[in-house]
């Protein structure tokens, strides 16, 4: 850490990263899995109604896809900041 | 070669690669034996916490689950998976960062109170031994079919070899067998998948399978599936049928509840570094989606096999369902098992199976002479199992599924045994009751602590008690409302402390466990509950299971409240928060 207002910046960062991250998660799963998945299924891909796609199959892809999102940005951060192990 | 001859090679053989693993890995001190040394390659720690998390309930009964219920079961998919977003981006990494042993640890030194501490062991143990209970029945109904050996002799071999890798080994020896595990059961759970979906679809992926359209036809499979269950009056299977408040709320408390249970946390403890934590968690989300992708696959095909199998020509028609005396080899393997069970209601020797619930469809059932639904017995459970059954696989399929479920089983239960033993040698051992204790008496104590953990979830996994059907309700609402919350106030908000998060725990754990008792019965005795578990009794009408979310509002509320009327926690916690949000000096950390 090298002072305190970048020690709250870097913290901020980490907050707005996760937070839109977070939205993601929730549209693609109570979003598109649950609440509208009525209208998304009106969309078929293959053989597959959107919505019941996104319940059962694109909402993992897309938590799987987020999760490393994280890791990555993450990491860029914590050498911005200067806060990286090693 | 003979089935059971092959299933016994098979299955021995995992059991020897086990026990190899167990020696090889042996734990020579308390860091090896809480955190694996902290050595653990984060891919190697995700495939590990892949087998971690996925229990018998993964391998044998979501699939069955997805069949039965279609649509409806996607919460369990979605929130299976969804609750490793949490734990990458809001528990893993901080925890990590603390670099102690276990997670009760963290709440007594975030809330310098050893009460919290305490707290959190008892939520600990209650849900872990809930969890516990079922992958020990599961490896004994493994060993009953596969096996054809009692149930109890079963759960005692699967106790024998968990004893063995656990207690020499401690989380250094369960971390390398879960690898072999996950391989075993992923081989297990994909290989018949593959051979169904091209047996269908002719699409070698059950994922892209199961939007495909059906071998020589122009008819997608889950249109056909759609048709062929509406025709025989069941509900659609890809349509809601669950109340959409409930489906929300069920999703999220499974969500927060899997990021909250102690022994998935405490996989992530064992990995070198910060950045690991958080990129293991992805690979960990990889090893489980490669799983709970192919599984829709597999309930879906599985169900249409089984209704076309019944349902071998036009509905109504006199000849158009199974001759009983003609069903197939694997129909009378399950009979025997009391898994599948039929009854000739109207004595024309043929199989009816329909929804007789369904009062219009019963309606026009009765006309063609049909007296009810003859299939009075179809375990949910069985889909996964008979699969390569069905589905007529070579019988090393067979074989390789025995294998597969008594890995899913075993590789949960090594986890959770380690977080119980854990609780009780490093949080109330050396943490309240022999501060002093040195180093070897404590690997010592830990060994015999796992000795104890096993031997009681021998015991109950044997003789069930009531709570152990309620792993849903009671495992993922304790962790979603009392754990969960306090571990992420304890990193995102340094104002919360040590009134509010005592409280906060104890009133997100106590109204879950009043609710879940209040329709369920006092700890699940029947005949106790307050009002019958009807949805018109339900507060808004939320299900019990739905609860835990509910819990861990209450318990956010609540701690937030009480630490805003109280003193702030004293400086050096502000510091530790502040150092637990950077991840420079993880390396120098200490288990002490």
């Amino acid at each position: 850490m090298t002072s305190d207002t970048s020690a709250s910046e870097y913290w901020r960062a980490n907050v707005r990263l996760l937070v839109g991250i977070l939205i993601v998660w929730a549209i693609v799963s109570y979003v598109f899995g649950i609440l509208l998945v009525d209208q998304l299924n009106a969309i078929h891909i293959g053989g597959y109604k959107l919505g019941f796609w996104f319940a059962q199959q694109g909402s993992i892809y897309t938590f799987v896809i987020l999760i490393f999102f994280y890791a990555w940005r993450m990491g860029s951060l914590d050498r911005k900041f200067d806060v990286h192990e090693d | 070669m003979e089935l059971q001859t092959l299933t016994y090679i098979v299955v021995g053989a995992t059991f020897l690669l086990y026990i190899g693993i167990a020696i090889w890995a042996r734990a020579a001190t308390t860091g090896e034996f809480y955190v694996a040394g902290k050595g653990v390659h984060p891919v190697l720690n995700g495939m590990a916490t892949g087998a971690d998390w996925m229990s018998a309930a993964s391998f044998i009964s979501m699939a069955g689950l997805i069949a039965f219920k279609g649509y409806d079961a996607s919460v369990y998919l979605m929130g299976w998976t969804g609750g490793y977003v949490l734990l990458a981006m809001l528990l893993a990494p901080y925890l990590r960062k603390f670099g102690k042993f276990t997670v009760p640890e963290f709440i007594g030194d975030r809330y310098y109170s050893q009460t919290a501490r305490i707290v959190a062991v008892i939520c600990l143990i209650v849900a872990s031994i809930t969890y516990v209970i079922g992958q020990m029945k599961g490896v004994g109904v493994a060993f009953g079919r596969f096996l054809e050996v009692d149930f109890e002799t079963g759960v005692l071999v699967g106790m024998g070899i968990v004893f063995v890798y656990a207690v020499l080994g401690g989380m250094k020896g369960i971390t390398y067998t879960q690898i072999a595990q996950y391989v075993v059961l992923i081989l297990a759970y994909t290989v018949p998948a593959v051979f169904i979906s091209m047996n269908l679809t002719g699409n070698a992926l059950p994922q892209i399978g199961l939007g495909s359209t059906m071998t020589g036809s122009e008819t997608y499979l889950l249109d056909k599936l759609d048709q062929v269950v509406m025709d025989l009056g069941f509900s659609s299977y890809t349509q809601q049928s669950g109340e959409t408040l409930n489906l929300v709320l069920l999703t999220l408390s499974l969500m927060i509840g899997t990021a909250g249970l102690p022994h998935v946390i405490i996989r992530f403890f064992t990995v070198p570094r910060v950045k690991d934590a958080r990129s293991s968690a992805g690979w960990a989300l990889v090893f489980i989606a490669l799983l709970y992708t192919t599984a829709p696959g597999v309930g879906a095909m599985a169900r249409l096999n089984l209704m076309n199998t019944i349902q071998t020509g036009e509905i109504g028609s006199p000849t158009g369902n199974l001759v009983y005396a003609e069903r197939p080899d694997w129909f009378k393997n399950w009979e025997k098992t009391g898994l599948l069970a039929f009854e000739d209601k109207n004595g024309d020797g043929r199989i009816q199976y329909y929804n007789d619930a369904n009062k219009e469809f019963s309606a026009k059932a009765e006309a063609w002479g049909w007296k009810g639904n003859e299939m009075t017995k179809v375990d949910r459970d069985i889909m996964v199992l008979a699969n390569p059954e069905i589905a007529k696989l070579p019988n090393w399929v067979i074989a390789l599924v025995a294998a597969g479920g008594l890995a899913a089983a075993l590789s949960t239960a090594a986890g959770l045994l380690l977080a119980i033993s854990s609780a009780i040698s490093h949080d109330l051992l050396k943490g309240v009751f022999a501060k002093g204790i040195s180093e070897k008496a404590e690997l010592m104590a830990g060994r015999i602590a796992m000795a104890g953990a096993i031997a009681v979830a021998g015991y109950l996994g044997m003789n069930p008690p009531g709570f152990a059907a309620q792993v849903v309700a009671l495992a993922f609402g304790l962790a979603a409302s009392s754990i969960f919350p306090a571990l992420m106030m304890g990193i995102f908000n340094k104002r919360v402390n040590r009134a509010g998060a005592i409280l906060g725990m104890l009133t997100g754990l106590l109204s879950t466990l009043i609710y879940i008792f209040w329709f369920k019965g006092w700890f699940f005795v029947p005949g106790t509950a307050m009002a019958a578990n009807t949805p018109d009794n339900w507060f808004l009408g939320i299900q019990p299971e739905s609860f835990g979310a509910v819990g861990a509002l209450i318990n956010f509320v609540v701690a937030i409240l009480v630490s805003k009327v109280t003193a702030p926690p004293p400086e050096h916690i502000q510091h530790l928060v502040e150092d637990i949000r950077v991840p420079k000096g993880a390396g120098s950390a200490t288990g002490h």
